[in-house]
């Protein structure tokens, strides 16, 4: 699951959980499915800086990414 | 020139006549045409002219045909093909136009021509004109409808730059990545934003792009410039390809105030490439903060519903033991009442009151006259014991005694 995907799901889940029909079972399994994407979504936060990339196209037609200026 | 007139036209010293001086020295028209076009290119240095546009057509083989005229006055103007390509659009009859040009003589026809490389219309008429016929075509095709716009992801992974790998552009677009500091990977495509060939170059990085695919959103644009050194953006193949582009776009050309087509096709215009940067990549700490809000939203969620469930528990419970002493209850006041009841109807309690029933040695109650045989033993019940009689002759109740026995009974 992206980032992205990640944050989305916790985000209805915590909607979910804070609607009052919902039953108490489920309310358990959404809270420990939100803490998973809770951590998973906070993880990837403590990744590096943006990287600058240059796309190369090689005389086959097959694609790389390298560094930029490299 | 000067050369060419000495020899060709000039007074001779020579005995023979020079060429035109007379009938035996008659010259070509075509000589005559070229020498006027010679002296005509000499005394004329290349002129802005102003006029207005008319007659005008345009050649298959590319040129451009017109003349320009004011109340008094009309000179035959033609745009040669090369120069012609680099205009945004061709003028329309009636315009008011400025046109740089060279006075010449076409010797074909003998006609005096104004040969002109740069025209520009009144306010900006030429480029707002081509911008105008171009955008329509694409409004037609539909590229411009607001429901082809795709959404921009959150949080995009991969990043595609199509831009001047030497631009301030480029620049701009990797500081404001580098300041919001979030997990995302620019990938850099070169290519000309300006001059020729900058249109080429742009459709053919859109299609390389295109061909690759494999990020989550595209930057294409360049920094601020000339209207000329925009037009690239506003070239109607750039547009189609940009609108071809299978990844969400931002288009990002030059300053706040230029909108180029680009910026019309593509699913989102940012000012600037700053710009564009700002709204492609998320802010790390924008969502370290959306996330700590979730977080702490869903904790307080989760104590909310426990809390509740606990509560429900305990009222449930409540509720139980009522309902229970409730029918402890109901069942307790009914069993006194049957009680009383069955105390009530109780043969003992009549003994106790001190009447006598008789019964047969078995057990049968003996209430009626006849039941009694004479001479024949029976029992009789006291209220403390019992009695061993003989039954003797038997009679009817006396017609008063009934009264007193009802009121005994009562």
């Amino acid at each position: 699951m992206t980032f992205e995907q990640s944050l989305s799901r916790l985000e209805e889940i915590v909607r979910d959980l804070e609607r009052s029909d919902v039953d108490l079972e489920r309310a358990l399994l959404l809270f420990e499915e939100g803490i998973t994407h809770l951590r998973s979504a906070g993880a990837a936060l403590k990744q590096v800086d943006a990287r600058v990339q240059q796309l190369v196209e090689a005389a086959d037609g097959s694609f790389s990414v390298v560094e930029f200026g490299s | 020139m000067s050369a060419r007139r000495a020899s060709g036209y000039g007074p001779s010293v020579t005995d023979d006549a020079a060429p035109g001086t007379a009938p035996e020295s008659a010259i070509a028209v075509h000589t005559l045409t070229t020498a006027a076009k010679d002296l005509i290119e000499g005394a004329f240095p290349p002129l802005w002219v102003r006029g207005e546009v008319s007659d005008f057509k345009a050649h298959r083989n590319g040129h451009w045909y017109f003349a320009l005229r004011d109340a008094e006055a009309q000179v035959k103007c033609v745009i040669w093909s090369s120069a012609a390509r680099r205009l945004p659009a061709p003028p329309d009859d009636g315009m008011q136009v400025l046109a740089l040009g060279q006075m010449t003589v076409w010797p074909v026809r003998g006609d005096l021509q104004f040969s002109v490389t740069k025209l520009e219309a009144a306010g900006d008429g030429l480029w707002r004109k081509a911008l105008e016929q171009t955008r329509l075509r694409l409004e037609r095709d539909g590229l411009l409808d607001a429901a082809r716009k795709r959404t921009l992801p959150a949080f995009p992974r991969r990043i595609v730059v199509i831009t001047s790998l030497d631009g301030a552009a480029m620049h701009d677009i990797v500081t404001v990545a580098r300041a919001r500091s979030a997990d995302v990977e620019l990938v850099m495509v070169g290519a000309r934003v300006q001059g020729d060939g900058a249109p080429e170059s742009l459709v053919a990085a859109l299609a390389q792009v295109s061909r690759w695919g494999d990020a989550d959103l595209l930057i294409i644009g360049r920094g601020g410039g000339a209207r000329e050194d925009l037009w690239a953006f506003n070239d109607e193949r750039v547009a189609r390809a940009l609108a071809a582009c299978p990844l969400p776009t931002i288009s990002a050309v030059g300053h706040e105030t230029d909108i180029t087509l680009c910026d019309l096709v593509a699913d989102v215009r940012a000012a600037t490439p700053s710009a564009a940067a700002e709204l492609a990549v998320p802010s790390r700490r924008e969502v370290a903060g959306r996330i700590q809000s979730l977080g702490s939203r869903l904790v307080s969620a989760a104590k909310r519903r426990e809390d509740r469930a606990v509560a429900a528990l305990s009222q449930v419970q409540k509720r139980l033991g009522m309902a229970a002493t409730r029918v402890v209850e109901r069942r307790r006041s009914r069993v006194e009442l049957l009680a009383g009841q069955l105390q009530a109807l109780s043969p003992l309690s009549t003994l106790a009151r001190g009447f006598a029933v008789a019964r047969t040695p078995e057990g049968a109650t003996l209430s009626e006259r006849e039941q009694f045989v004479p001479g024949a033993p029976f029992d009789l019940w006291l209220r403390d014991g019992i009695v061993q009689a003989i039954a003797g002759v038997n009679r009817p109740l006396p017609r008063d005694a009934t009264g007193v026995l009802e009121e005994e009974q009562g």
